[in-house]
């Protein structure tokens, strides 16, 4: 059995930009410092890109505790102020059990189920090239 | 200082890269205890906030994790000690909404929801422990009448 215990996140989380999105895609175990890192950063990007949106993959985060869920909605309202979108994807189910046992339903931030159902949401085109559909050129 | 089989420690908590460290430990002993998904979920964020407490409001201190158990069910003991400043009045900051510092006020009340037991002793001066327990499965409850 693996003992190992999975890498801690530090520093800062990659923000790419696929057309008038920015994605960023959370991992694993976040640091505090990293996620408030990660909130400065998004504000700098939006506002020197200007970016519609922002959509936050959390599927590969296993826990939410009040901090990373304040973090998000900060996130959140800073880019709406900003005059950007932002969509939390991927939440995984404990995830929501455990966010609303705790008294925390983030009421402010928009949701989707999936990355793609998020780039939709932002009206954009899903970054997996589907059948048919042409691949999108990021700037 | 790792004993039983990877589910007792004792862990410091002096920085937020300790947090990680808390959230880990807790995580692995209560898969290794056969604790569900969610109960998993629940009783690791519960750790995280109880952990920042520690460290945020009581100046750091420790986690212990033992391993407890109660006709034939596993569970997971966590004892959250600071020598900080203690809290005055308790209701008030087991309460939803109530924040000494720049959080949401919802990491003790909101811990509290996410685990079976809790306990919380503080002496003004002298420190606060937060003593928690989650079982691997709901304790046996008597049997209804059929």
């Amino acid at each position: 059995m693996s003992e190992a215990y999975s890498r801690p996140v530090t520093g800062h989380v990659p923000v790419l930009r696929l057309g008038d999105v920015l994605l960023v895609t959370l991992q694993g175990d976040l640091h505090d410092s990293t996620a408030q890192q990660l909130q400065q950063d998004l504000a700098e990007t939006i506002s020197r890109t200007g970016v519609r949106g922002v959509l936050i993959d959390i599927s590969g985060v296993e826990i939410v505790d009040s901090f990373l869920g304040r973090v998000l909605a900060e996130i959140a309202a800073q880019a709406r102020l900003l005059a950007a979108r932002t969509v939390v994807a991927g939440m995984r189910p404990a995830v929501a059990i455990t966010l609303v046992e705790l008294g925390l339903t983030l009421p402010g931030l928009s949701t989707a189920l999936s990355t793609e159902a998020g780039m939709e949401l932002l009206g954009q085109q899903a970054p997996v090239t589907r059948p048919g559909s042409p691949r999108q050129e990021s700037p | 200082m790792h004993t039983a089989a990877g589910v007792e420690a004792c862990l410091p908590i002096r920085s937020d890269m300790d947090l990680v460290w808390v959230r880990q430990h807790v995580r692995q002993a209560a898969a290794r205890l056969g604790f569900g998904l969610v109960e998993q979920t629940k009783l690791v964020t519960a750790a995280s906030e109880l952990a920042r407490n520690t460290l945020v409001h009581g100046g750091g201190g420790q986690m212990e994790a033992v391993h407890v158990s109660s006709g034939g069910v596993h569970g997971l003991r966590l004892s959250f000690t600071d020598e900080g400043p203690g809290i005055a009045d308790l209701d008030q900051a087991l309460s939803d909404g109530y924040t000494s510092g720049n959080g949401l006020g919802m990491g003790l009340s909101g811990a509290r929801r996410l685990v079976h037991d809790f306990d919380i002793e503080s002496t003004p001066g002298a420190g606060t422990t937060v003593r928690v327990t989650c079982w691997a499965a709901q304790p046996p409850r008597p049997r209804e009448e059929v």
